[in-house]
């Protein structure tokens, strides 16, 4: 007959706990490691110096800036049209999605936020949802390998080569697409592209499905993970965490739905929160995440106006020739459009004076440009929110009282980039 | 019309602390008097009015005017998606004010990356060290009269900068132009610059090594 046996598993602080009440009869010295900046689990340039007693972590002090560029000093000497290449490189996991985010942000200090064309709108939904995807696959997938499953990083990263196609007929580009512009995006749907995107939809869902077979009930995988790096509600909104790791704690917060922005209010989707706030559940939680997207980018392809090809001529473009560029063969043959392309390509967009913060639900949180304008074609100052950023200054509260070979666990859940976070 | 309201109740509990509330896209700013007072506010605003999340903090130099820093707090009610935008002038000889560590946690890297951009101390902060540049850097490199080419620096064993090369360059979009004319790379003479930017490089004397490199490798001679 079988048995049940019953595991305790404590969570972190217990660990904690439990770990300093050891401690006090262990005579010995503490060990500083540094993990990175090269490191294959750190995913990019973090390094952590991390303070040991034996194998248990003491203190955690992550040290970023390896990958600065100066992207909002740079953002500062060209026009808010120049700058879309570069928020390509913040999240280079989902560029589509910072695209979106950044021309939302100028549009909303122009004003013209709530005038987009709803073709536009629907583009621009299916852009940051497959940017979703692309993202979480990785993230996913990343963490799975860092703990010993590289089957299911083969198996994403296929499903995620689907979505560089989708992304390369969309905008010539595999992975820097600028594809939107201020006041639009940058061409319409190609021919042949949603019979692509529900293809790739199809195939994504059997991928997700099998990546959950090899990982949510599996044993190990869960005893890995689970009750691993508690984070409470309330630690989550001190620290200000943003997206699935705000989410996993939950705290069910999900600008797409309580700060609504492009078509989003139409659609029908769920935001997927966690109980507990454990690496297990920011797992469950981007896996639903994902199968949300699909469930969007679905109901995008359905309800599209003009359709897969647009034989009606819906516009993708803000009707406004003094923020969009007028068609070329109009430039050579009409003066006021002349005029118009001239205009905007040496001053850029003329931008009134002011100050908005726009946060856009990307991928790994709330990706946020606060534009501060003097008015004309260049931002006067513009400070980038960037969720990893944010999201990794949790790491000296939860990396103590874990053990050192949880740190790639922990860093792999909470899925950041650090294109984004040293901006 | 929520963020109006709450905007309100923190003029009414502050009085001529606090400015009139400023609404422009719909963000309604509130900007406070005396930076001094910058904590009581956020404490107020969290305790109060259910200010629970710091979205950001950032900073600004009105550089040539007094005061010559504003700092920005976006603040954001989760309950109830509430938000509102805090601003306050720090003067150049002062550039210092009291740290909001202690209302959200989340301040402590905000505040570390202004003091690293733009060089303004956060009194009471527990560890204001640089966070992407690296300690020993001498320059704050967000200020305005701080060159987008960036200055040299030389910090041994630890880290060093150069000029960047795209100074000059072609297809390069000048620095901080004025109009778009001064930006414009296509109205220059290339030949001219590069001769002008190898002399300027030649007078400041600090990075032999540089000339040339405004249009790649090899130096370029005057005709």
């Amino acid at each position: 007959m079988a048995t049940v046996q019953d595991i305790e598993i404590r969570d972190s602080a217990a660990r904690t706990a439990a770990a300093v009440e050891a401690l006090e009869d262990i005579q010995g010295e503490k060990m500083v490691l540094n993990m990175g900046p090269s490191h294959p689990a750190t995913h990019g340039v973090l390094r952590i110096v991390l303070e040991l007693d034996g194998e248990l972590i003491t203190k955690a002090q992550p040290d970023v800036g390896f990958l600065h560029r100066g992207d909002e000093k740079i953002a500062e000497n060209m026009t808010y049209t120049q700058f879309i290449p570069y928020t390509d490189r913040l999240d280079y996991l989902a560029p589509l999605a910072n695209n979106v985010a950044y021309a939302l942000a100028v549009e909303k200090l122009l004003g013209i936020h709530d005038k987009l064309p709803p073709r536009c709108q629907y583009i621009r939904v299916m852009c940051a949802e497959l940017a979703r995807i692309s993202s979480h696959l990785l993230g996913l997938g990343a963490f799975a390998m860092d703990m010993g499953a590289v089957t299911v990083f083969l198996l994403t990263f296929t499903e995620r080569e689907k979505i560089y196609n989708l992304a390369e007929s969309l905008s010539g580009a595999r992975f820097t697409t600028s594809y939107t512009r201020i006041g639009g995006v940058m061409r319409d749907l190609p021919p042949g592209w949603t019979d692509q995107c529900r293809k790739f939809l199809e195939e994504v869902v059997v991928n997700i499905n099998e990546m959950e077979t090899l990982l949510t009930r599996n044993r190990i995988w869960v005893d890995r993970i689970r009750d691993l790096a508690v984070i409470s509600k309330q630690d989550a909104i001190d620290y200000g965490l943003s997206g699935p790791n705000l989410r996993g704690s939950g705290v069910e917060y999900d600008l797409r739905k309580n700060q609504p922005y492009l078509c989003y209010q139409d659609l029908d989707f769920d935001i997927a929160v966690g109980a507990t706030g454990d690496c297990y559940d920011r797992y469950l939680v981007r896996m639903e995440e994902m199968r949300q997207s699909v469930r969007i980018i679905r109901q995008c392809l359905e309800k599209i106006p003009g359709g897969a090809d647009n034989k009606s001529n819906e516009p993708i473009n803000v009707d406004d020739g003094k923020i969009i560029l007028p068609p070329k063969q109009k430039v050579m043959t009409s003066m006021e459009e002349l005029i118009h392309q001239f205009m905007l390509v040496t001053e850029g967009v003329n931008c009134p004076p002011g100050e908005t913060y726009f946060g856009h639900e990307n991928p790994k949180g709330e990706l946020g440009f606060y534009i501060n304008s003097k008015g004309g074609g260049v931002p006067y100052r513009m400070k980038i929110r960037a969720p990893s950023f944010v999201n990794l200054s949790i790491i000296p509260k939860i990396f103590p009282g874990c053990m050192l070979s949880d740190t790639v666990a922990i860093l792999g859940s909470l899925d950041f980039v650090m294109g984004e976070c040293d901006r | 019309m929520l963020n109006l309201d709450l905007a309100n109740q923190i003029k009414a509990k502050f009085g001529d602390l606090i400015s009139e509330p400023a609404e422009f896209r719909g963000e309604v700013t509130l900007k406070i008097a005396d930076a001094g007072k910058i904590a009581e506010v956020c404490e107020f605003a969290k305790t109060k009015l259910a200010f629970n999340y710091l979205v950001d903090i950032s900073s600004i130099d009105n550089y040539g005017e007094d005061p010559r820093w504003t700092v920005v707090y976006h603040l954001r009610a989760i309950v109830n998606g509430a938000e509102i935008r805090l601003k306050t002038d720090v003067s150049e000889e002062k550039s210092e004010l009291p740290t909001v560590l202690s209302v959200w946690a989340t301040a402590n890297w905000h505040e570390r990356e202004i003091y690293d951009m733009m060089g303004i101390r956060f009194s009471g902060h527990p560890d204001l060290r640089r966070i992407l540049m690296w300690e020993g850097y001498p320059y704050f490199p967000l200020r305005k009269d701080f060159p987008l080419a960036g200055k040299p620096t030389n910090v041994p064993d630890v880290a060093f900068t150069r000029i960047t090369p795209m100074e000059g360059g072609p297809f390069v979009t000048v620095a901080g132009g004025n109009d778009s004319i001064a930006r414009e790379p296509r109205v220059r003479i290339p030949e001219t610059d590069a001769v002008e930017f190898n002399a300027r490089i030649e007078a400041r004397g600090d990075n032999k090594e540089m000339r040339g490199h405004a249009f790649g490798p090899g130096p370029i001679e005057k005709k």
